[in-house]
This record gives C-alpha cells, sequence and structure tokens, in this order.
C-alpha cells in the first residue's frame, strides 16, 4: 500500500506543441527531467565512445591493420578514454543521483534548482566543444590523460586538439563542481523528517561521498590545465622542461583529480548495487554501518593514493612505497562493502530479476578488476605491466565490468519508475548474457596480452609479435558487445511505448522513490511517508513489524 | 494509514533533541557557500604549491625580493582588509533596519575592494614594463598565476557586490531579509583570508629570500 500522488494535481494540457514541449525540456529546472537529460546524453556519449572503441578493435584485429591511420588512431584512443570518463560514465551517475535523490530524501526538488540545470548544460556543452575538436583541425591525439611536453605546442602538438581538450574539460569541469555543491546541500539539508544521516539510502550515502570527492579533487586539475593553457598560448613553462618547468608537476596536478575520478565513477555505482541486492534478496542489506563507513573510508583514502599512476617516473623509494601501501590498504574498505553485498545475499530469497543479474555480475567482475588493481599496487609488478594491456584489462575491468554492469543494473531497476513501464525480462537476459560474454572475451585476454608486452596505445603490430590471434578474439568480443548493445537499445525504445505498465512500486521495495506515482508528479510526493528507519516503506508495508521494532 | 509529512522544501526545526548533523539551522544558501569554499581551497591550495615549487626558478632575473614592493602591496591588503570589515558593517546595518547606513557600507566596500583591485593591476603594469612578464621565469609564470586568479576572485566579488548594491538601492533589502548578502559576504571573507596567505607567501617571504 504505497501513498500515490494525485495524477489531478500535474496539469496535462492535452495537446502540447511539439515547440513547447522542446522548450520545456531546454528550460526545465525539475531535477526529474535533469536527470533524463543527463542520462539520455551521457548514453549519446557512450555509444559514440563505443563507436571509437569499436574502430580501435577493428583496426587491432589483425595484424598490420589498416583500418585506421596512426594519426587518427591516437585521436580516437584519446576520445574514447575522455568521452567514457567525463562524459558518459560519470555524468549518468550524476543524472541518476539527480532523479532519485530528492525522491529518496523525500524531497521536491534538488536545493538549486536553477543551478541544477546549469550544470548540465555546462556538461552538455563541454562535451560539443571537446568534440568540435573533430572539425576543427583534429580530435586531441596524446592519451585520455594528455601529459606535457606532448602536448605543448613547441613539442608535439601544435595543433588546436589540446586547447579543445582543456577548454571542453574546464567548462564541463566547472558544472561537475555546482552540480555537487548541489547535491551536497540537498543532502544535508532537504531530508524529510525522521530520515537521520543514518538512515539515510545508501545510493544517497554514495552520492554525498562522490559529490564531496568531485568539489575537493577538481579544482587541482582544474589549474593544471590552466597551467597548459598558459604553456601553450601564453608563453608561460610550467611543464616546459626546456626552460626548467616540470612534466611530472603536471602529473601530480592531474592524477590528483584523476584517481579520486575513478572513485567518483564507482561509488555511484556501489550505491545502485546495495539498492538492488537487498530488494532483491528481500532482505535488508547486511552491515549498513559497514557499508556507508567504508564509503567514507574509500574518500578518504582515494584522495592519497593518486601517485600510483606514476611508479614508473622516478620518485624514488620512499614516495612509491608509501603509495603502494595506501592504495593497497583502499582494498580493505572495499573488501568490506562486497563481503557485505553477499552476506545480503546469504539466505535470502533470491529473485533473479534482470537487475539483480546485473549486480551480480558487478560484484564478479569488480573483484576480478580490484584484484588486478592490488596487484599494480605493487611497484616492482607495475614497473613490469604499466602501459601495457595489462592496465587496459584492469581498468575496463572495473570501470566496464563495474560501474557499467552497475548502471545497467541501475536502468533495469529505476526505468519502471522512470517511465512508468517495465523494461522486458527477456530482452533484458539476452542483453546480460550477451555482455557477460562479450566483455569477457574482450577483456580477459587483455590480461595476457599485457604481460607478454603488448603495449597499450599502438596502432598496430606485426604478425611476428604473436599477438594477433588474441587480438582477433578480443575483437569478436567487441562485436558482441556491440551486439548487446543493440538489444539494449531495443529494450529501451520499444519498452518506452509498449512495456507493461509499471504501477508504483513493482519491485516491492524499500526506499522513498517507489511511495509515489510511476513516474513521479512534478511536485514528487503529495504526501512523504513517516520516516523511522532504513526502510520506510517496509514498515508502511508492514505495520505489524516494522524495522523500527527490530535490532537493526 | 496514509499520514506523512507534508513535502516541502525545508525541513522545519524540531523540538527536543535536534542533531547538528540535521542542518536545520543553517541557511541553504550560506551551506552552499562554505561547500563551494571547501572547493576553492583545494584550488588555491594547488596554485600556492605550484608558486611553493617555482619559488626558486627565478631564470636570470631579480629575485623576488628585489622586485616586489611588499610596502606598497601591504598597504593595499590593507584596503582589501577594511573592505571586509565594512561588508561586515553593512550586515549590522540591514540588520538594525538602517537601510541608509546599509547602503552605504556597501558602497565603501565596492570601493575599497576596486582600489585594491587597481593596486594590483598597476603592479602588474610596472613589472610588465620592466620585462617581466609571464614567460619572464617559472618564478613570474606562478606569481602572475597565483595572484591573477586571487585578483579574478576579487573581481567576481565586486561584480557580486555590485548587484547586491544595485537591488539595496532598488529596495529589495528592506524586508530585512540578508541571506544574499550573508552568503557573499562569506565568500568576500574567504577571499579576504586567501589574500592573507598569498600575501605571506609571496611578498613576505620575499623579505627573508
Amino acid at each position: 500500500m504505497a501513498v500515490q500522488a494525485d495524477p489531478a494535481i500535474e496539469v496535462q494540457p492535452e495537446e502540447l506543441r511539439r515547440a513547447d514541449r522542446f522548450y520545456d525540456w531546454v528550460t526545465t529546472v525539475d531535477h526529474k527531467r535533469i536527470g533524463i537529460l543527463y542520462i539520455i546524453t551521457s548514453f549519446a556519449f557512450f555509444l559514440i565512445g563505443g563507436l571509437e572503441a569499436l574502430f580501435i578493435r577493428l583496426q587491432l584485429a589483425f595484424p598490420n591493420g589498416r583500418v585506421l591511420g596512426p594519426e587518427t588512431f591516437n585521436q580516437f584512443f584519446t576520445m574514447h578514454g575522455v568521452t567514457m570518463i567525463f562524459f558518459a560514465i560519470m555524468p549518468v551517475l550524476i543524472g541518476f543521483g539527480n532523479y532519485f535523490v530528492p525522491l529518496m530524501i523525500g524531497a521536491r526538488d534538488m536545493a538549486f534548482p536553477r543551478l541544477n540545470a546549469l550544470s548540465y548544460w555546462l556538461f552538455l556543452f563541454g562535451g560539443l566543444l571537446l568534440y568540435y575538436s573533430f572539425v576543427a583541425g583534429g580530435a586531441p591525439d596524446t592519451g585520455w590523460f594528455n601529459y606535457p611536453p606532448l602536448n605543448l605546442r613547441g613539442f608535439f602538438s601544435p595543433g588546436v586538439g589540446v586547447d579543445y581538450w582543456s577548454i571542453g574539460l574546464l567548462v564541463s569541469g566547472i558544472g561537475s563542481i555546482l552540480g555537487a555543491v548541489n547535491m551536497i546541500v540537498t543532502i544535508l539539508a532537504l531530508r524529510t523528517d525522521g530520515l537521520t544521516l543514518t538512515r539515510l539510502p545508501l545510493f544517497v550515502w554514495m552520492l554525498f561521498v562522490t559529490s564531496l570527492l568531485i568539489i575537493w579533487a577538481f579544482p587541482p586539475a582544474t589549474a593544471a590545465i590552466v597551467m597548459l593553457l598558459a604553456d601553450r598560448h601564453l608563453g608561460s613553462g610550467f611543464f616546459n622542461p626546456a626552460v626548467g618547468g616540470d612534466p611530472i608537476l603536471y602529473q601530480h596536478l592531474f592524477w590528483f583529480l584523476g584517481h579520486p575520478e575513478v572513485y567518483i565513477m564507482i561509488l555511484p555505482a556501489f550505491g545502485i548495487i546495495s539498492e538492488v541486492i537487498p530488494v532483491f534478496s528481500r532482505k535488508p542489506i547486511f552491515g549498513y554501518p559497514f557499508v556507508a563507513g567504508s564509503t567514507i573510508a574509500i574518500g578518504f583514502l582515494s584522495m592519497t593514493v593518486w601517485a600510483h599512476h606514476m611508479f614508473a617516473v622516478g620518485m624514488g623509494p620512499i614516495l612509491n612505497a608509501l603509495f603502494s601501501a595506501a592504495s593497497m590498504l583502499i582494498a580493505v574498505p572495499t573488501g568490506v562493502k562486497i563481503f557485505n553485498w553477499i552476506a545480503t545475499m546469504w539466505g535470502g530469497t533470491l529473485r533473479f530479476n534482470v537487475p539483480l543479474l546485473f549486480a551480480v555480475g558487478f560484484i564478479a567482475n569488480f573483484i576480478a578488476g580490484g584484484l588486478t588493481g592490488v596487484m599494480v599496487a605493487v611497484v616492482p609488478v607495475d614497473w613490469q605491466v604499466t602501459d601495457t594491456y595489462f592496465v587496459v584489462a584492469h581498468l575496463h575491468y572495473v570501470l566496464f565490468g563495474g560501474s557499467m554492469l552497475g548502471i545497467f543494473a541501475g536502468v533495469y531497476y529505476w526505468f519502471p519508475k522512470m517511465s512508468g513501464r517495465m523494461l522486458s525480462e527477456t530482452l533484458g537476459k539476452w542483453h546480460f548474457w550477451l555482455t557477460m560474454a562479450g566483455f569477457t572475451l574482450t577483456f580477459l585476454p587483455m590480461h595476457f596480452l599485457g604481460l607478454v608486452g603488448m603495449p597499450r596505445r599502438i596502432y598496430t603490430y606485426g604478425p611476428e609479435s604473436g599477438w594477433g590471434p588474441i587480438n582477433f578474439v578480443e575483437t569478436v568480443g567487441a562485436l558482441i558487445l556491440t551486439v548487446s548493445l543493440l538489444v539494449f537499445l531495443w529494450n529501451i525504445v520499444r519498452s518506452a511505448r509498449r512495456g507493461e505498465p509499471a504501477g508504483p512500486d513493482p519491485w516491492d521495495a524499500w526506499t522513498l522513490e517507489w511511495a509515489t506515482s510511476s513516474p513521479p508528479a512534478p511536485h514528487n510526493f503529495d504526501l512523504v511517508p513517516p520516516v523511522r528507519s532504513r526502510r520506510p516503506l517496509w514498515d508502511l508495508k508492514h505495520p505489524d513489524d516494522p524495522d523500527w521494532q527490530r535490532r537493526h | 494509514m496514509s499520514h506523512g509529512t507534508p513535502a516541502h522544501a525545508t525541513v522545519p526545526a524540531r523540538p527536543g533533541r535536534t542533531s547538528i548533523f540535521a542542518f536545520d539551522g543553517m541557511n541553504h544558501h550560506i551551506l552552499a557557500m562554505w561547500t563551494f569554499i571547501s572547493s576553492e581551497v583545494f584550488f588555491f591550495g594547488a596554485l600556492i604549491g605550484v608558486f611553493i615549487v617555482y619559488r626558486g626558478s627565478i631564470g636570470a632575473g631579480p629575485a623576488p625580493g628585489e622586485v616586489l614592493d611588499v610596502l606598497r602591496t601591504a598597504i593595499f591588503t590593507v584596503f582589501l582588509l577594511a573592505s571586509s570589515v565594512t561588508v561586515g558593517l553593512a550586515g549590522a546595518r540591514l540588520h538594525h533596519g538602517d537601510q541608509t547606513g546599509f547602503k552605504l557600507w556597501l558602497v565603501v566596500t565596492l570601493v575599497l575592494g576596486a582600489i585594491f583591485l587597481v593596486g594590483q593591476v598597476t603592479e602588474y603594469a610596472a613589472l610588465y614594463g620592466e620585462g617581466l612578464t609571464l614567460s619572464h621565469s617559472l618564478f613570474f609564470a606562478s606569481f602572475y598565476l597565483l595572484t591573477g586568479f586571487h585578483g579574478l576572485h576579487v573581481f567576481s566579488g565586486l561584480i557580486a557586490l555590485a548587484i547586491l548594491t544595485g537591488l539595496a538601492l532598488a529596495g529589495d533589502f528592506r524586508g530585512g531579509r540578508d541571506t544574499a548578502l550573508e552568503s557573499i559576504a562569506l565568500y568576500w571573507h574567504f577571499v579576504d583570508v586567501v589574500w592573507i596567505v598569498v600575501f605571506s607567501v609571496v611578498y613576505l617571504w620575499s623579505l627573508f629570500g
């Protein structure tokens, strides 16, 4: 028995002219619409980044490939990285945060709705600026982290690609910081009565820590980008070794953002998993305080490990050792989470709907990716495998096998709430298994390739290397992934029009977003259910056995 | 059984135990400004770090102690610090319902802040006149980066204060609501604190080599 918003309160003119509807979306300050804008825009960038990856895989499928020339190849792997990290994964998670955090805390909107809209438009225009480079003289081609002196004009980058990288990230980075400020104030100040921080849904906890990471980690990278632009256009020499500048300074400033960035990309996905697993195991999350507490630990530690991306630059044994130790330490709170998720499922009544399939796939892949992460935290191992396909394997296991699967879980879980319709379970299962097959075929062999010495970012290789067969298999995997995405897109498009009506609470879930209609009315709630525990809807549906009478 | 709390944008203050983590009393805009300020701490931290790294890289050029006019900048610093006092006075006047005093102190704040900026710009002009540009040495590149970004923040603050002044003159503050003033004043105080650190690291330190 869920509290429903009265549909009559939302005024729906029978026929909205197309232009009015477009205008409404362009000028919206409603967190739900902004969330959808973020999600759809991110998926568009994801598809573009995916095409870039597909071309990379086609070029590498055979020795001496001729699909892409070397200059184009460099642009493609650079843009693939920048796109996926800053314009696909991070913003889609922010989009889900935008949509669901206010609902989960019983609020009417974010704290600053207009600032929210500004953040979205800065994200979009940053991305458009970045992609304009393709037609303005060439996309950036220096790798997604864009190191000097390779990226300095006097050295190897006289073109404008690096400049578009810089301003694209500056613009969207400011959007990210503003959005994070908004999220922090929303979570701290707009919680409904009774919703103490210890009763916060874990997805909200994760967005909170993620937002803290964003506001603290982005600024030094902002400084680095400005310094880079100054080097390229104002004659300064911050990173120019020819005048005494230090390229390693750039690396420190960049990775100070770069490392927290990967936790920014994984924590919200952890949050989605932490919502999905309890609902589909029909058990409250095991060890809530540890999941929340370990999030804070991960957030803090993630700001202390950045130089593990720099083990090969010669920082010396003391710094290497310190960063290595910290990097291994961060595996502990992460492991705590994994134990908690598994313990939640243990003894539960598992409902293997598609969200749970993706959640379990997430756990399996993330364990693998996390383990290779601990491996490269060991300095001598890193010296061997850095800049090889071993690292490419590691990062794709945590970012695709991890974050992306978490995002898919979120889509299948929350699509009914956002659209009022269920996604097809059959198509979803096809999507899942094709994803697991394609993903594993593409990225598992990369571990081996890296160990036998294939460097990353090379545009081709000779047949005598022996790397051909494995690369071919990986490209087949990429093609399977392409098919899986087509299945997913078909599921979305078809279900948006003809999916089964979902109702307010199709999964029999426990958090506040399910206490209103699907989709929610513009004002979200007529009445917010009382919150006396972590599962307010369980309490509402089971007045004989509420959580706040148990020892939770 | 569908009783519940009407959804509203602010959580009302509850009697009895209220955790400080409820953030009931703190205005959203002030909270947002503190959050933003914490972000800016990391930004200026990075710039100060860069300055310290390159402080000794003077190339062939003059040492900082030889070319930075500490006394002159100290005088302009007094103007900036005074503007923090005057913006506080403006707030006090607003609380007392003294619209005239409030507007007056706002204008004084603007003037004092503008004087600081003029001092900064003329200092840059003098240095540039001697050929001590961004490309002259890494010391100067870092100097302009750090003081320049601080100056940009002062400039942004002046724009915000000017908007506030315009709104005040249009009578927007007659109701006594002061959130806008409080949050901009908080930003302005932060810009001051940053300058105290920058002045110490860049100018005062140059006196010691």
